[in-house]
């Protein structure tokens, strides 16, 4: 359009809508939790650097790993991974097709439900393959 | 009503962001909680449960370097292409120099990741 | 008109106004208006038009949530003005705005004409599978393959998805999730062979792949029609045709 219109539509800015409503607030939240993720996933390449690098490199990751600094951001980062497992599976019974067993939908609120006892017990799996292999 | 514009490339991108976001919401938490606390404070697991030995043993077995890989790269993949949408909502819109920014990064993540774990042998 | 004449309550409306032959830019005016507890905002509304300022406009039609036409930002949030109470405003005042994300063509009355275009571009209408002549009867349809697209045939064109949808905000391009919603309907009709078609505008850099799954679409929606919903499930057949595509050298778009 290169005439201006003469009906003068109004169009109104976009800055700052996020914070315009409490829900958009939740959404921006847990879109930031991408921020944790991607610093997990540098933790752990840094740590696969050093066990490249020989056993004394390796040990020096692990000394790190135990400082005050390194658990406080864990527990940061485990906060930020718990609510990204809660809002994924949130989210999930939206983006999936209809789940239909023995001819009715499957509630939202289950899918969720499933989601999030899916992520029990996969950690449970986890630590104790974990305990098993290294006790 | 414009002509219509070109087909997304997006899928790529979009399933690799699904996969680790799955990836992170099933096993991150647990991976998390054992690296970062449990390990270091020894806590639950042996605080040798790390130890030189038993990770060179797990990085050199194909299984433990392609679990080691799926999670630093599909992490980073997922983390990556969340942070590009974030960065539009923000009102920085994504040209290909952004974009190339983004997914480069995951990229160069997932190469380095690769080259480290077959460096460190089977 | 409500008797409203006994009750005593009265409603701060502030009204956000817009009239482009003599306003730069939209103001905030505020009217003081009787109320009782069964009157709607779009009551509301009236009554300013018919005893307070005759030149406030708005659009409306049912008042009963079935036609589509008094989306607006209410307190922020996008509702049907004729299914929003007054008395759910204890605090006596409420804000009134055109809907979000689309230009003002005044007042509260919105321009939906890019709403529009892109409801034709994704051909709204069943396009047979296979063609019958009358003398083979009509198309049948059991209760299973209805349930499948029945929650997204209940769209009233409300726009208030859209409203709820910063995605459409910030790139007007995206074609948003009411269409997504018509196109899914369309789609996941068992009748229905135009898929691949509309998989021109669902797989397009202006379709699925700009929504980040907010989901406060469907949170708005007054018709449950889960818009949010038809836009996934369309992500998941838009990669699928684009990965058929790499391998089959086919697929909808170009
Ligand atoms: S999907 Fe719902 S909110 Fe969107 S236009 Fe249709 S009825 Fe309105
Ligand atoms: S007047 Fe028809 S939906 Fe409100």
């Amino acid at each position: 359009m290169n005439t201006p219109d003469p009906r003068r539509p109004y169009v109104r800015p976009m800055a700052g809508w996020w914070r315009r409503n409490p829900f958009f607030v939740e959404y921006m939240v847990h879109e930031a939790t991408a921020l944790f993720v991607a610093a997990y996933a540098l933790v752990l390449l840094v740590g696969l650097l050093r066990l490249a690098q020989g056993e004394a490199a390796w040990n020096g990751w692990l000394d790190a790993l135990r400082s005050p600094v390194a658990l406080v951001f864990h527990v940061v980062l485990l906060a930020a991974f718990v609510y990204h497992c809660w809002t994924w599976f949130r989210i999930m019974p939206k983006t999936m097709p209809p789940l239909v067993i023995r001819g009715k939908r499957v509630a939202p609120g289950v899918i969720t439900a499933c989601g999030v006892a899916a992520t029990v017990v996969c950690s449970l799996v986890v630590l104790v393959v974990a305990w098993g292999a290294t006790r | 009503m414009k002509p219509i514009p070109r087909r997304s490339n997006a899928p790529v991108f979009w399933g690799l962001f699904g996969a680790g976001g799955m990836l992170a919401a099933l096993f991150g938490p647990v991976l998390v909680f054992m690296t970062g606390i449990a390990v270091p404070l020894g806590f639950i697991l042996p605080s040798d449960a790390m130890s030189w030995a038993h990770m060179q043993a797990f990085a050199q077995h194909w299984a433990g370097k392609g679990l080691l890989f799926v999670v630093v790269a599909l992490f980073m993949w997922h983390a990556m292409h969340r942070i590009l949408h974030s960065l539009h909502d923000l009102g920085v819109h994504a040209g290909a120099a952004l974009k190339i920014a983004c997914y480069g990064l995951a990229l160069l993540v997932s190469i380095v990741a690769a080259w480290v774990l077959l460096a460190l042998g089977f | 008109m409500a008797d409203t004449s006994d009750t005593g309550k009265r409603m701060r409306i502030e009204v956000l106004r817009y009239r482009p032959e003599q306003d730069a830019e939209p103001f905030l005016q505020g009217y003081d208006v009787p109320y009782s507890d069964d009157m709607s905002v779009l009551q509301g509304l009236q009554y300013i038009k018919d005893w307070l300022d005759g030149t406030l406009s708005f659009r409306w039609s049912c008042r009963m949530a079935i036609c589509g036409s008094c989306g607006m930002m209410i307190d922020g949030e996008p509702r049907l003005a004729c299914k929003t109470f007054l008395r759910d405003f204890p605090a006596g005042s409420v804000r009134v705005e055109a809907l979000a994300h689309f230009p003002i063509e005044r007042d509260l009355v919105i321009r939906m004409d890019d709403f529009l275009a892109k409801l034709e571009s994704i051909k709204p209408y069943i396009i047979p599978k296979e063609a019958r002549s009358l003398a083979q009867g009509e198309y049948l349809q059991t209760p299973a393959e209805l349930d499948v697209y029945e929650q997204f045939s209940s769209c009233i064109n409300c726009l208030l998805c859209y409203a709820a949808c910063p995605q459409y905000g910030l790139n007007p391009d995206f074609v948003g999730p009411g269409i997504m919603a018509l196109l899914h309907r369309y789609n996941a009709d068992s009748r229905d062979g135009g898929a691949s078609a509309r998989m021109e505008v669902a797989g397009s850099e202006a379709g699925v792949f700009n929504c980040t799954a907010v989901g406060y679409c469907s949170e708005v929606c007054p018709k449950h029609v889960d818009p949010a919903n038809a836009v996934n499930q369309n992500k998941t057949r838009a990669a699928g045709d684009y990965f058929l595509r790499l391998v089959t050298g086919k697929g909808g778009a170009k």
